[in-house]
């Protein structure tokens, strides 16, 4: 049974802990919740609990950074990327310092808890900040690839990870880099860009679609920033019709800077955004969310669907 | 040990030099903060040219004491002690606020400056995780953060009084330049401090109180507050907003103000400095 990704993350957060002594772990009173306290029960001198205090924790950790630590500072995505976006901006990214962020409940994950605690503008948020890279993992290899990979890089990097479990898409062999996507399914009709949870619903899209005789191919674009140019031109070259699909504000997040490269390029082919459509979310069951809010595998097929119609 | 007479008359020298460079520097590109750049003079220059185990020569010793200037528009005073102690030439005071010069507020492309300023109550908390790190390092560094007082006003600021306590660094000294005086009008005005003290008592830290023009009471505050065992300590420093400058002196309009011709040379005059300088 895979673990939830916010339980891998903990985990190796506190692996990487035993043997690299400059990682520091900070939370704001969700410990329990992120699963630093994973950390925190490995290396207690290592780990601060900064209270509900948001503002204070990132600051505090950009203020670490500058004595050779590594700090990991973590709590629920959604605050993370808004009360801690003042020292992301002004400290961390503007003097380029080594503080990494652990967004731990994105898009809808902590679903019952309502709008108020779904992050759907993250991406767009850290996506803006000069210096700032952004991974999102895909399963529990990824998230491990992308943990041990802030360690050992310098730099403001943001980890957005989900409370949910996800299926194993790769294995531990599997090689990831900054920078790179995969392609986690070949097809030739329309290709599917997607991140995180919307991997796997791409993935169930395609089994079905191509039971219809549509072939498609599915990309993780598990590093936002940097993005795998290459990769998004050759897959509008090669199906000449995209969907971006993420868990995610349709504005300023996947699609966003996928169609930032595609216009670039003058590779632009018809396209489609799976994502929420620019509205707050609601309190329910994750999966009647993912179904209402359309960032599902059928509302990965929708997409699709509609830009084949739309394909010269 | 105490500092002698001739050492503080050499300091209260310095800092009527950094005065007249400083209000130099932000005629040039008429704009700027005079107010607070005055007000806080001595403190910096204390701490910097006196205080401080800090080397230009070694700038990234692991065991330098950190200074975190968290009221970041107050960045030509600082910039004056730096370039003092070697950081840069002192002729790089012409180029604030000039394309590839010093910064209006103090980044990290400046050398010696340890944490980008500028949006205020931020570099508290910063200066707060340079302590606790180089107490996991169990260094002897110390880490002064220096405050406004109307940045007293960020809810961050009272979010770090609370962890400095729990985490008892008692080698994080804030000190807050008390001028009473903030850019929209005095700190009663806007939005009152109340006891001060008090507050700071209630949050665990230990208070001081001196006069923040005083280079003898300056070096023993910071001298009891580097000795502290504990706990955090505050120095409410008592200042007077555009100190030496007597038609600055007490008034928000010098706040964040370009000074006109007429001005600095009423300014230069007062402080013995050249308008040509």
């Amino acid at each position: 049974m895979p673990k939830a990704i916010r339980e891998v993350y903990g985990t190796v957060l506190a692996e990487l802990g035993d043997i690299n002594e400059d990682i520091v772990v900070l939370d704001a009173d969700l410990s329990g919740s992120t699963k630093s306290a994973i950390f925190g029960k490995a290396h207690p001198e290592r780990f601060f609990n900064m209270g509900i205090a948001e503002q204070n924790m990132v600051a505090t950790a950009a203020g670490m950074s500058t004595v050779g630590k590594i700090p990991f500072v973590n709590t629920f995505t959604v605050f993370l990327t808004s009360l801690g976006l003042l020292s992301a901006r002004d400290q961390i990214c503007y003097a380029n310092l080594n503080v990494k962020f652990g967004g731990a409940y994105c898009g809808m994950s902590d679903a019952l808890d309502g709008a108020s605690h779904h992050a759907t503008e993250d991406i767009a948020i850290m996506r803006a900040l000069p210096n700032m890279k952004v991974i999102v993992p895909s399963d529990a290899a990824s998230t491990r690839w992308a943990t041990k990979y802030a360690v050992d890089n310098y730099g403001p990097m943001y980890l957005r990870l989900s409370r949910d479990v996800y299926p194993d898409l790769y294995t531990e062999e599997t090689r990831f880099e900054l920078g790179k996507g995969a392609v986690v399914r070949e097809g030739s009709d329309v290709t599917v860009i997607a991140c995180g949870l919307l991997v796997h619903k791409a993935m169930e899209a395609a089994e079905a679609l191509a039971g219809k005789g549509v072939s498609v191919r599915v990309v993780d674009m598990y590093s936002i920033k940097p993005i795998d140019r290459e990769l998004i031109i050759k897959c509008a070259r090669e199906t000449g019709a995209i969907v971006c699909a993420e868990e995610h504000n349709i504005f300023g997040g996947l699609g966003s800077a996928v169609s930032e490269v595609l216009a670039y390029e003058g590779c632009g082919v018809p396209t489609e955004f799976v994502g929420i459509q620019d509205t707050f979310t609601e309190s329910a069951p994750y999966n009647e969310l993912l179904a209402k809010y359309g960032v599902d595998a059928d509302g990965v097929i929708a997409g699709v669907e509609k830009v084949l119609k739309r394909k010269k | 040990m105490a500092l002698t007479a001739e050492r503080i008359a050499e300091l209260n020298e310095l800092c009527r030099r950094f005065r007249i460079d400083v209000l130099t520097a932000i005629h040039a590109p008429k704009s700027g903060h005079p107010g607070g750049s005055l007000s806080v003079c001595e403190i910096l220059t204390y701490l910097y040219q006196e205080h401080m185990n800090l080397d230009a020569n070694k700038a990234d010793d692991p065991d330098r004491d950190r200074l975190v200037l968290s009221k970041g528009h107050a960045a030509p005073m600082l910039y004056r002690n730096l370039a003092e102690k070697g950081f840069f030439p002192v002729e790089e005071m012409s180029t604030l606020r000039r394309m590839g010069g010093l910064a209006g507020h103090p980044n990290m492309h400046t050398p010696g400056v340890e944490m980008p300023g500028g949006p205020l109550g931020q570099g508290f908390p910063a200066a707060q995780g340079m302590a606790m790190a180089l107490k996991l390092n169990k260094s002897p560094a110390k880490v002064y953060a220096i405050l406004g007082d109307g940045e007293l006003d960020e809810g961050v600021i009272w979010e770090t009084a609370m962890s400095a306590a729990k985490f008892k660094l008692d080698n994080l000294i804030a000190i807050v330049d008390y001028n009473k005086v903030q850019l929209d009008g005095t700190t009663d005005e806007v939005m009152p401090l109340g006891d001060l003290a008090g507050k700071w008592e209630a949050f665990g830290w230990t208070v001081l109180e001196c006069d923040g023009h005083d280079i003898e009471a300056l070096d023993f505050c910071v001298s009891v507050a580097d000795a502290a065992v504990g706990a955090p300590t505050v120095i409410i420093a008592n200042t007077i907003k555009g100190k030496g400058v007597s038609f600055m002196e007490g008034k928000n309009a010098w706040h964040g103000k370009a000074i006109d011709d007429e001005s600095f040379a009423k300014a230069m005059e007062e402080l013995g400095g050249e308008v040509n300088a």
